[in-house]
């Protein structure tokens, strides 16, 4: 099972309280992560990445045990403790604007 | 009628404030989706508790919320707006091409006849349209593949398709304005289009008087009387009898040709209202004095509005969308601040009251006579 962290805006569209559990097929990524995130919750599409060209929106970043995979390849794995379940992904809206 | 319902979209939410036909005591629910900028809401005049609204932030990019049940509780619809085939380009700040890109939501406009009809206006300047309550959008491209297309260029607030006019005897008929390219006109549902910008005068671009590429701020029409529009150009009110073949000015005796929004009357065809703003660069009040201008000649001779405003030390702007006026007797006429304040006169503008004074950034206002 993963675990996924929404920002709170995200998780009141989705209407989710704390942390996001998934089943995801295959290769745990950020496309199959964030796939199987967006069948389960489709108000979130478009909002975490753009819905055609599917890039990570400018101001979301994502990180995953410490480490900020933001520019990793979307279809790379993500580190094994995020596929097992011990680590939660982490969608996080950037802190900007000053 | 048994009430009115002005719908606020803000910096940071939406706001629904309730109130009888008297339109003395209000009901205040909000925010809706509470640090989201909402862009604009409006109501569907077919169905009065279909309410759709404009939601976005920088970081999550557009929503679009739909209310079926006048603004209590809202779903999420499609979000989806892509150009039809390869968008092409328009001119950038630097006179550079620049790819087409979606931006946000800045109007939404329901079919008169069918709840389930609405029009998007968005930037980079585009129109959509749904015909099944929100859950898709597609765009009509004839607009945004005009000849004169790939001249358009942005004003300081984006190249952002912000009004849209249907003609209530001429379904086929739509009027769309563009910062900053212009009016233009459709008589074939959206299929072709052409600007109808004849006589309006711009100074700031190369050619004052060029068929596109003219600061439109907004633009506005009486429903009983579809072929007069009325216009608040970037400088200059403006006036066209014949559906925008040509304009004539008629800013006559305001103290600011500047402004956003323009509206007109709900019962006098001839009545209209101007918020006058100093200059393109301040943005505020003349003289610190907030008021609404009014004529009620169709412009030319313009008389300010002050009672309940306030006159001295008032900073704030009123952007285009953000102006409504109700169609009970006597008309209602609203307004929102970028300091937060929304304002009511029920009788045709003579009296000022503010329903609410300290709101988030007011982005638009719309109101809704109720049944």
């Amino acid at each position: 099972m993963i675990r996924v962290v929404l920002p709170a805006h995200l998780r009141k569209l989705a209407h989710v309280d704390g942390e996001v559990t998934l089943d995801v097929e295959g290769l745990v990524t950020q496309r199959s992560l964030l796939d199987a995130l967006e069948a389960r919750y489709p108000m979130l599409r478009g909002t975490i990445r753009d819905h055609v060209s599917q890039q990570r929106r400018p101001f979301v970043r994502f990180f995953a045990c410490e480490q900020d995979v933001s520019h990793d390849a979307p279809d790379a794995p993500l580190p094994a403790a995020v596929a097992t379940g011990d680590e939660p992904f982490l969608v996080v809206g950037a802190m900007a604007g000053g | 009628m048994s009430g009115v319902r002005v719908l606020v979209g803000t910096r940071k939410g939406a706001f629904v404030l309730a109130s009888d036909g008297k339109r003395e005591r209000w009901d205040v629910t909000g925010p809706h989706f509470g640090g989201w900028e909402i862009f604009h809401l409006k109501a569907s005049p077919a169905d009065p508790n279909r309410v759709y609204a404009s939601q976005g932030t920088s970081w999550f990019g557009q929503l679009i919320q739909r209310s079926d049940d006048g603004g209590k509780t809202w779903e999420p619809v499609g979000n989806k707006f892509v150009y039809d085939g390869v968008p092409g380009t328009h001119l950038w700040y630097d006179g550079t091409p620049h790819p087409w890109e979606f931006a946000r939501v800045w109007h939404l406009e329901p079919s008169p006849t069918d709840p389930d009809t609405v029009y998007a206006g968005v930037e980079d300047a585009a129109l959509f349209r749904t015909t099944d309550g929100g859950q898709t959008w597609h765009e009509l491209p004839g607009l945004r593949t005009h000849e004169s297309a790939s001249s358009w260029a942005p004003g300081a607030g984006g190249m952002c398709l912000h009004t849209i006019l249907q003609d209530p005897s001429r379904s086929e008929r739509l009027f769309v304005a563009i910062s900053s390219a212009g009016t233009f006109r459709t008589d074939d549902a959206g299929k072709s289009w052409r600007p109808v910008n004849r006589g309006l005068r711009s100074e700031q671009i190369p050619n004052p008087t060029a068929e596109v590429g003219h600061c439109v701020h907004r633009i506005a029409m009486h429903p009983s009387r579809p072929g007069v529009l009325f216009m608040q150009k970037h400088w200059d009110v403006m006036r066209s009898d014949d559906a925008g073949e040509s304009w004539q000015e008629v800013s006559g005796n305001l103290p600011s040709d500047f402004g956003f929004p323009i509206d007109v009357h709900a019962h006098e065809p001839d009545t209209i209202y101007v918020v006058p703003i100093k200059s393109d660069s301040e943005h505020y009040p003349p003289e610190g004095k907030l008021r609404l201008y009014r004529s009620r000649t169709g412009g030319h001779e313009w008389e300010a509005l002050t009672n309940g405003l306030p006159q001295r030390d008032c900073y704030v702007n009123v952007l285009r969308d953000a102006m409504a006026v109700d169609a009970l007797d006597p008309c209602g006429v609203y307004f929102g601040t970028t300091g937060g304040q929304v304002y009511a006169s029920a009788d045709g503008g003579d009296r000022w009251t503010p329903i609410v004074r300290d709101l988030p950034a007011v982005l638009s206002v719309e109101v809704q006579a109720l049944p």
